[in-house]
């Protein structure tokens, strides 16, 4: 197909109009592999049917993840991209770079690979698109020698990602960036050989805004949070109410998911002990509101996007945990949830739905933990958890 | 309390088992690690000790990893 001149009237249609077109994109590449990249598309597009598949036995010597096989089902006539894998590179915490080592790392992929990257995949890595099976361990040297390695795929540990916290941010709970790197480094032996069920995903979150969306998407969601007051600014509170561009009552107070806020016209009460952190009237009123500084984080386990059950928000295990290195308690708790998911999950398994065949009061107590009111699906209601009475209470119980 | 069986002996026993296995099942590491548990009882074989014998395998190139839906242990493709 490559010889050829390449008709793909439904694929230009994707170059008109004013937005970003990934057409126009891979076209620039002007190189045998995007041709025939753009060729397989037009005829997924005209047969309305995808010809890729994935999977396989690509990898590199050593390692479990961090290459995703991918072949085209049509090999014969696009033979430029029958093997076309995905590359997962680890990527630094926050996604910070400095724009020479993004010059390298194009460098190395225009060298070895097609020269098509996806910055950055759902998991938070850097992605190369497009390695034949000859290129991987070639590329992967390349980039061990600029510090970089790969990130994790099938069922291993997946690269641990974080929002950019205190690195950008005054309203983060716990440093995510240093939580994200020393659970990479902690981790090594998961994310590059799979041990687990399935995948499992940690993703730190400075504050309950969630930038990371970890509560829809880890199994392990971190999210900041604090246990003391809402700090107050009364004359800032003052400047908004007279500025008039926001409607303290409307905006604010009657929006309070726990109605814990009240405002007489002249100072804005709180009442701590009600409320859940939810973070949106500090988002509304910045300059006045802020955490409190008794700082550190929820831990959230199950959640999941539905590929193969249907979808699961992540639910309180630990209400407040200091986030201070070494991270041992958050360690343990791993460890324990590895330990029981790892050798009773079944194929293909999420910790979230391994919680839900097993129930959480079983889940919990074969962890060793506790059941605490704030193990609930939504405040103040639906609780997971019934308290049994034990033999002895019952028996209390028939005495009286 | 029994003596503890080695890496080596536990790779080379999880290397049959992948060879007997092969287009039949598909084995995940902790199927194999179940599987060793099982042959030379807990108080013998620890997790790490499977941990050790399947870096083992995967390191010196007797077995590699597949991923089919799911990670899994089993023989390179010239096997």
């Amino acid at each position: 197909m490559s010889e050829k001149e390449l008709k793909t009237p439904l694929v230009d249609e994707l170059e008109e109009g004013p937005w970003p077109s990934f057409v126009k994109e891979i076209k620039s590449l002007d190189n045998p592999k995007a041709k025939d990249l753009l060729g397989v598309l037009e005829r997924s597009y005209r047969d309305k049917v995808g010809h890729w598949k994935h999977g396989g036995l690509v990898g590199v010597m050593g390692y479990g993840g961090g290459v995703i096989g991918r072949y085209n089902d049509l090999p014969d006539e696009f033979p430029e991209v029958a093997a076309f894998h995905t590359l997962r590179v680890n990527h630094p915490a926050g996604w910070f770079y400095t724009s020479d080592v993004l010059r390298k790392l194009c460098d190395v992929w225009e060298e070895h690979g097609s020269g098509l990257t996806n910055m950055h995949g759902s998991t938070g890595d850097i992605i190369f698109l497009g390695c034949s099976t000859e290129e991987l361990e070639p590329t992967f040297k390349k980039l061990t020698e600029l510090g970089f390695d790969l990130g994790g795929s099938g069922s291993c540990l997946r690269t641990p990602s974080c929002c950019n916290g205190m690195a950008r941010c005054e309203w983060a709970c716990y440093d995510t960036m240093a939580l994200t790197y020393d659970l990479t480094m902690e981790y090594q032996d998961e994310l590059h050989r799979p041990p687990f069920p399935y995948k499992f995903k940690f993703k730190m979150a400075g504050c309950a805004n969630d930038c990371v969306a970890s509560i829809a998407r880890a199994d392990m969601s971190i999210i900041g949070t604090w246990k003391d007051e809402i700090r107050i600014d009364a004359d800032a509170v003052k400047e908004y109410a007279e500025a008039g561009d926001l409607d303290i009552l409307v905006d604010v107070v009657s929006r309070c998911p726990t109605k814990c806020m009240s405002w007489d016209g002249q100072e804005l009460l709180i009442d701590d002990a009600d409320c859940v952190k939810c973070m949106h009237c500090i988002n509304a009123m910045p300059k006045a509101l802020a955490p409190g500084k008794d700082r550190g984080a929820t831990i959230l386990v199950g959640s999941k996007a539905p590929i193969i059950g249907g979808a699961l928000l992540s639910s309180v295990m630990v209400p407040f945990l200091k986030m201070e290195p070494p991270y041992e308690d958050l360690k343990e708790l791993v460890d324990a949830l590895w330990e029981l998911w790892g050798e009773h999950g079944k194929n293909r398994e999420r910790i979230g739905e391994f919680i839900q065949r097993i129930g959480l009061g079983n889940f919990l107590d074969q962890i060793g933990l506790d059941p605490t009111p704030e193990m609930i699906a939504q405040p103040r209601a639906n609780p997971y958890i019934f308290y049994e009475l034990d033999d002895e209470d019952e028996y209390e119980d028939d005495e009286d | 309390m029994s003596e503890e069986v080695s890496v080596q002996e536990v790779a080379d026993a999880m290397y049959q088992l992948v060879k007997e296995t092969y287009g039949k099942k598909n084995l995940k590491p902790m199927d194999l690690t179940k599987a060793m548990f099982s042959q030379y009882g807990r108080d013998r074989c620890s997790k790490q000790t499977c941990k050790a014998a399947i870096r083992e395998l995967i390191d010196n190139g007797r077995c590699i990893y597949s991923y089919i839906g799911g990670s899994y242990v089993t023989l390179p493709p010239e096997s």
